[in-house]
């Protein structure tokens, strides 16, 4: 009966589609993490494809958190072999790693990369400080009295530093879950929240009310969530001369003729400032290798050799073109040995 | 009932305040409908716009002597002498001698940046495919880095964008604008290849290829278990508590946000059997688990439309149940079938949230060649790239969604040209 046959052949479908899966080898490199990193592990991945004849590795943008736990959920070629974090692994990630049996990982410092408050190329550049950030932006700031807290009750940056321009505060920025919010936070907020004395002290004798203070970010409407979409954001600035808004370097290299960066701490965003550490908002990029899949994916070792050699991720190095903003030139040399020897991470690093 | 004259009187009072009622009802639509078609219309002239840039490209036009010397190359049999040989390095003494003033090692590099990274690539393949051009030199077109395609363009359309530019690099560009050797090109890449982080090199095959084999293996999949499940619950399943909770959950499923069936697929497909990420098997079977209820709705109410006189008839005439169904009711069903699945594959087209869990959302350069070959899709390209920060990206993103947006329009006008040219009305 053809009823009967049509049954068969769908029940015979499902079991051969659902059989298949099991994986034997896999021939392509697997790459996971921040969608930060992204940009430049992609760069990375399309040269070493192109060069070599080989398979180009698959870059998942799946952000730096979800990607350390897909990284750390096992050895074998179900999982991938990198992740790319725009932060330090943690020392919860790390042991988590340990236990699934991912015992040796080796880490990769590639670079940096900048946060920049931006505004429209019409308006003046603002010069602004990190305590400006805090005093603008956080939910709730410090009273004239130490150790009291109010609701943030500036309307305009004037009201939080008299040199600053009679301007209402208006910040468009990325929204909690990503990853350049929790630098943006960290860095810039944070940095200006230690500046208070009090708040210094605090830290040191209750850890969780200060960051309960610094990290949180105001709700009345003053810094707008505008997407993870960096782009819209700077659509954004055009539209609206008045506002600042927070994204990457690389964004801003981009589009320097419609946006430009604020001063920080009398600092302008550029490659020199970041890379000498003097721009003080920027933040370290990395990438994690499972040593166990070196030999068994083909081709983690070159993959990884294009990643740390000179013309990729050196001072004038087709990355350094992307917007990442390279290391130091020993240092470079000193971590690409450490890669090309695959030295692991040994357990005893300050992780937090 | 008497029709008094206050009667009458006051229905003509009515009268006026009712046709006035329906004509501001019918102005309310037909603003409505207005409102509506100017929004897609503004959409759509934006996307245009934007897009028909990204299928036309910048190409320089450059002496390039095919030297063995400067290649490096003493076999061309030799495999590896070829593949490692400095193709680019053609491509640098062309500018050179085109440029014989910039000196700089500085200036030299940003003058090497006005060609794509891709080009030394082109001349190989040129050279490799036809080696008797060993020796000469020919004037061909190399297809310009997106700094310079969006210096062209800009300049073509009176507002130069330079930011990008040092002053050598504008001064080189303006001797080749002055000498027409550099111009507007069809942009075949776009078309031909996949992925890529340089924009200039970057195309839509990867994605359409594998959004193909995606929406193949949802449609194997989900039509026939969703037809067979139709005609099973709607012909041969006893109407009691169990079908009941069966249809109520079904309606429900179809209303499911589409991620939940990510998650899902994470949760059995990948992890449970274990089948890689990333590929267009497990694409498939994530849409297909999504469509299925929208399937399984539209075949059952192609079924109910099936008079039951047919039905009566085939069965007064001694058929079984099953010859009922399937000689009678389903060919009458199936051009409803049809296009319930249509706009089910149509819905699937265009999903990105349940691929971002199951790994489709990712960089893949390689055209995908087999459903075990890691994929992705159209509308993850356009996601993907509207994230990009290289502004050339901005006309690709706006391409792809035309793209999209083409492959839409067919399967929706094919669904009512099916349900046109099929369907019987009784």
């Amino acid at each position: 009966m053809s009823y009967f046959r049509l049954a068969k052949i769908i029940v015979l479908s499902v079991s051969l589609t659902v059989a298949a899966g099991p994986s034997v080898a896999r021939e392509t490199i697997a790459v996971v993490g921040s969608s930060t990193v992204y940009p430049f592990s992609t760069v990375v991945a399309e040269r070493y494809g192109r060069s070599r004849g080989k398979p180009t590795p698959k870059v998942e943008s799946t952000g730096s958190g979800g990607g350390m736990k897909l990284f750390c959920a096992g050895v074998g070629t179900n999982f991938p072999d990198i992740t790319n974090s725009s932060r330090r692994i943690k020392k919860s990630e790390f042991d988590q790693c340990q236990e699934n049996g991912v015992k040796d990982v080796i880490e990769v410092h590639i670079g940096f990369d900048g946060i920049v408050l931006a505004n429209s190329i019409v308006t003046e550049p603002m010069s602004l400080t990190r305590k400006d950030i805090f005093l603008a932006l956080a939910a709730r700031i410090p009273s004239d009295t130490d150790g009291q807290l109010i609701d943030n009750p500036h309307e305009t940056w004037q009201q939080v530093n008299a040199a600053l321009p009679p301007v209402g505060i208006e910040v468009l920025g990325p929204p909690p879950t990503s990853g350049t919010r929790d630098a943006f936070v960290e860095l810039a907020m944070e940095g200006g929240c230690k500046q208070i004395p009090w708040l210094a002290e605090l830290k040191k004798t209750d850890k969780d009310a200060f960051k309960t203070i610094c990290h949180t970010v105001r709700e009345d409407g003053k810094y707008i969530e505008a997407g993870e979409n960096d782009n819209l954001i700077v659509q954004k600035l055009q539209a609206n001369p008045k506002a600042l808004g927070i994204f990457g370097f690389s964004f801003l290299d981009q589009n320097a003729d419609t946006v430009h960066g604020s001063m920080i701490e009398s600092v302008a965003p550029n490659f020199d400032s970041i890379a000498d550490k003097s721009y003080s908002i920027s933040r370290p990029l990395y990438f994690y290798v499972k040593k166990a899949h070196v030999g068994v994916v083909p081709g983690i070792e070159d993959f990884l050799y294009e990643f740390t050699s000179e013309k990729a991720w050196g001072s004038e190095g087709y990355l350094a073109d992307k917007g990442m903003i390279p290391l130091p030139r020993e240092v470079r040399l000193s971590r690409a040995k450490v890669v090309r020897n695959l030295v692991p991470m040994n357990g005893d690093e300050a992780l937090k | 009932m008497s029709k008094t004259p206050q009667h009458l009187e006051k229905i003509q009072r009515s009268l006026v305040r009712r046709y006035r009622a329906e004509k501001a009802f019918r102005w309310c639509g037909m603003l409505a409908v207005t409102l509506g078609l100017t929004a897609v219309l503004v959409v759509f002239a934006d996307i245009f716009m934007k897009g028909t840039g990204a299928f036309s490209a910048t190409y320089i036009a450059l002496d390039v002597t095919y030297d063995r010397e400067v290649l490096g190359i003493e076999n061309f049999a030799d495999q590896r002498q070829v593949n490692t040989a400095d193709w680019e390095a053609l491509l640098k003494t062309a500018l050179r001698k085109e440029f014989p003033d910039v000196r700089k090692r500085s200036e030299k590099r940003k003058l090497y940046a006005l060609a794509s990274n891709a080009a030394g690539y082109d001349i190989k393949d040129r050279l490799l495919a036809n080696l008797r051009l060993l020796g000469e030199t020919e004037t061909i077109w190399i297809l310009a880095d997106d700094d310079i395609d969006a210096y062209y363009k800009s300049w073509l359309g009176g507002n130069a964008y330079t930011a990008r530019l040092t002053d050598g690099q504008l001064g080189a560009l303006q001797a080749l604008i002055d000498t027409d050797r550099i111009q507007l090109h069809f942009n075949a890449n776009f078309l031909s290849r996949g992925d890529s982080r340089e924009p200039e090199q970057a195309g839509i095959k990867g994605a359409v290829v594998g959004s193909f084999m995606t929406l193949i293996l949802t449609l194997v999949l989900s039509f026939p278990i969703g037809i067979a499940a139709a005609i099973y619950l709607e012909e041969f399943a006893p109407k009691n508590a169990l079908t009941e909770f069966i249809e109520v959950n079904i309606n429900n499923l179809a209303a499911v946000p589409s991620i939940i069936f990510g998650l899902l697929g994470l949760a059995i497909f990948i992890n449970l059997f274990h089948i890689p990420r990333s590929i267009p098997i497990v694409g498939g079977l994530v849409l297909a688990v999504m469509t299925l209820p929208t399937v399984i709705i539209t075949s059952r109410a192609a079924i109910k439309s099936v008079p039951p006189s047919i039905r009566e008839a085939s069965l007064g005439m001694g058929a079984s149940r099953n010859q009922m169904v399937l000689h009678h009711v389903l060919p009458l069903a199936l051009p409803g079938m049809l296009t319930g699945a249509i706009i089910g594959m149509a819905r699937a087209l265009g999903e990105t949230a349940p691929l971002l869990m199951i790994g489709m959302v990712a960089f893949i350069v390689d055209i995908p060649r087999g459903f075990t070959d890691p994929a992705t899709v159209l509308p993850v390209q356009i996601f993907l790239w509207a994230d990009s920060p290289e502004r050339a990206f901005i006309e690709k993103t706006s391409a792809a969604i035309m793209v999209l947006l083409g492959f839409l329009v067919t399967m929706n006008m094919s669904a009512v040209w099916l349900r046109k040219r099929l369907e019987r009305r009784w």
